[in-house]
């Protein structure tokens, strides 16, 4: 079983290394002596590759509430997982995993009364994950350090194996989605002519879900169950603001995921606070300044004779048919 | 576990407690407020703001106890201000959003902040912070005191009366907000006094059965109740009647079962409750609506405006 207690608590940590200083290298270059600093590295890299490419499409579905819910549903697989004495890791996927087909087997639907249900079905699906969560961590008999880990991140104890096996998930995810990636796009832009012209949409947005899944279980290892949505929605929302071409932005997605992620896990092990804290202010620092610089750039622009920015409306890209509220 | 070998001497004895009456009593003038301010979640499509108010009342609470306030100062003023931001933007904060879904994602960040300076902060002195921290998140209806049972269901029980006073136009507005606006009922006044009753609701159900999980104790019961019957005033206190009962039977539960933590009892119930309805009313649930029951179902919300309007 991964070992679910800081090994060493984190304020300890600051008093034997000294605490950040503005020698940015020489941080840099003692987090990297110690072998779990290492290893949160290289799990934050490949979680934060995913997120970003999973991420970029989910903000264009606008599947980000299905997004929260897959995350939180980790959370109780893998409090489940530890009851049982079966590896953290494994619930993870499992609770992800479930919770997608399950929410792919509901239809999406813009009529009135199928919407006001179906938000309703998943409120309860998440409300009740979440309860099964306190149930197993309380039959496993109350251990709150690690109930906070789960819910808002650790980056502690990280073994050679999880990174490998947070590794292997990646490449699986990336392959999927790089097979599926084309369709997926004319699928989520134009959901009408792309099943007029015989792309499987359906079966498309029910893979997408899986990997949305398996992302959402990778995430919530590193930023904790409650804050996945941080480097799932926020690098996106950010690369979205700055351009609308769709390879320029996803590669922009990617490099901002993995930006906060490193910047997020420097400071976390000079802190005493949860790296979660710290991926959503990083993250939504970003946005913020994205949100900003094109709103100067607008202005700027219409200053010099009136020369409109050729970006989308609201940064959301465009919205799929069919997906729109009524 | 004494209690669990014989259920009925256990249950004769159950309201001896003192902290079970008190868990008993808020519980259900709690679940009456939430079931009823639910139904009509429900009705305008908006669990999403339910969601959305969960994490600011988690954070709200914890921020108070980090910097040494009452945690409800930090709940409700967090909770209200948040429903009337939620309010004002109105129709645009759908569940999709990704700008709504960052400001929360980061509130919630703020809010594991808070539990972790207040946790070194209480370090010294025992579990006292961990437990708080715990118990905004899952709730502790088993823990109230008196007073505290005596503030949550005057507060409660407000929400209820304030809610009776403006339901009947509250729910035409939501049914048919154009109708209703032709017809002189002022939406937006509606609209805010909604938010900000959604708002209490939600900073006294965290106290009940914690942050993350009363989205459940609102979206389900009403969820079932819209299920089992389409006129809206009879959903509407089924929803409540609903509610109340997984209060009770959870409470119930939790005591015969001690490992059973009371939240998970009364969500277990809601849900349970909404996985029956579903499986009574139809078999239709995994299709997609037809066009045919979109059009009955338009017909039904217009029927029930006009009821709602006549004063039936």
């Amino acid at each position: 079983m991964t070992p679910l207690i800081a090994p060493v608590p984190a304020d300890r940590m600051v008093a034997t290394t000294g605490g950040l200083t503005w020698n940015l290298a020489q941080d840099v270059h003692q987090t990297l002596a110690l072998h779990f600093m290492v290893n949160a590295y290289r799990a934050g890299t490949i979680v934060a590759v995913i997120a970003g490419a999973i991420g970029w499409f989910m903000v264009l579905r606008r599947q980000s509430f299905a997004g929260h819910t897959l995350a939180v549903v980790s959370f109780p697989g893998a409090a489940g997982a530890i009851w049982l004495g079966v590896s953290a890791t494994a619930g993870y996927f499992a609770g992800s995993i479930v919770a997608a087909v399950i929410i792919a087997m509901v239809p999406r639907s813009s009529s009135g009364r199928a919407r006001s249900e179906e938000s309703a079905v998943i409120g309860t699906v998440q409300a009740f994950a979440l309860a099964c969560g306190v149930l197993f961590v309380s039959l496993y008999g109350g251990f709150l350090d690690s109930l906070t880990g789960l819910l808002f991140g650790t980056f502690l104890g990280i073994s050679d194996g999880q990174v490998v096996t947070l590794a292997l998930v990646a490449v699986g995810v990336l392959i999927g989605l790089g097979l599926i990636a084309r369709p997926l796009f004319f699928a989520t832009v134009d959901a009408d002519v792309a099943e007029a012209r015989g792309v499987p949409v359906r079966l498309l947005s029910v893979v997408f879900l899986v990997l949305l899944g398996c992302t959402a279980a990778e995430v919530s290892q590193i930023t904790g169950a409650l804050l996945v949505f941080a480097l799932l929605v926020m690098p996106a929302a950010a690369a979205q603001q700055l351009t609308a071409r769709p390879a320029r932005s996803l590669i922009l997605t990617v490099v901002f995921a993995v930006a906060v992620t490193w910047a997020s896990l420097l400071v976390a092990f000079y802190s005493v606070y949860p790296v979660g804290f710290y991926v959503s202010t990083f993250g939504f620092a970003v946005y913020v300044a994205a949100a900003g610089g094109r709103a100067l750039a607008t202005w700027l622009g219409s200053r010099n004779g009136g020369r409109a920015v050729p970006l989308p409306s609201h940064g959301h890209g465009p919205a799929p048919a069919g997906m729109v509220g009524r | 576990m004494i209690a669990t070998l014989d259920p009925f001497i256990g249950l004769a004895h159950m309201l001896e407690h003192p902290f079970l009456r008190f868990a008993f009593v808020a519980g259900t003038c709690i679940a009456l407020a939430a079931g009823l301010v639910g139904y009509v979640v429900v009705l305008r499509g908006q669990v999403f703001s339910a969601d959305a108010l969960s994490h600011v009342a988690f954070t709200g609470a914890l921020a108070a106890l980090a910097f040494g306030l009452d945690l409800r100062a930090g709940l409700y003023g967090a909770c209200v201000a948040f429903a009337l931001l939620l309010a004002v933007l109105g129709r645009r904060a759908a569940a999709d959003d990704t700008v709504i879904g960052s400001v929360f994602a980061w509130v919630l960040g703020l809010g594991a902040l808070f539990l972790s300076i207040f946790t070194t902060s209480q370090s010294g002195t025992g579990t006292v912070g961990s437990d708080a921290g715990v118990n905004v998140l899952f709730g502790s209806i088993l823990g109230l005191s008196s007073a505290q049972a005596l503030v949550d269901s005057v507060v409660a029980l407000g929400v209820v009366v304030v809610f009776v006073a403006i339901g009947r136009p509250l729910i035409f507005a939501s049914l048919d907000e154009s109708v209703a606006s032709a017809r002189g009922v002022p939406v937006r006044g509606l609209g805010y006094v909604f938010f900000v009753l959604l708002g209490v609701t939600a900073g006294v159900a965290t106290q009940a059965v914690g942050a993350l999980l009363l989205l459940g104790l609102v979206a389900a019961p009403a969820g079932a109740s819209q299920r089992l019957t389409s006129r809206p005033f009879v959903a509407l206190w089924l929803s409540a009647g609903i509610a109340v009962a997984s209060i009770w039977i959870g409470l119930t539960v939790a005591y015969l079962a001690p490992k059973v933590p009371p939240s998970f009892g009364i969500l277990t119930v809601a849900t349970a409750t909404y996985l029956g309805s579903i499986a009574c009313t139809s078999g239709r649930w995994w299709r997609r609506p037809g066009a045919r029951s979109r059009a009955r179902h338009r017909a039904d919300q217009a029927a029930a405006a006009e009821a709602v309007l006549s004063g039936r």
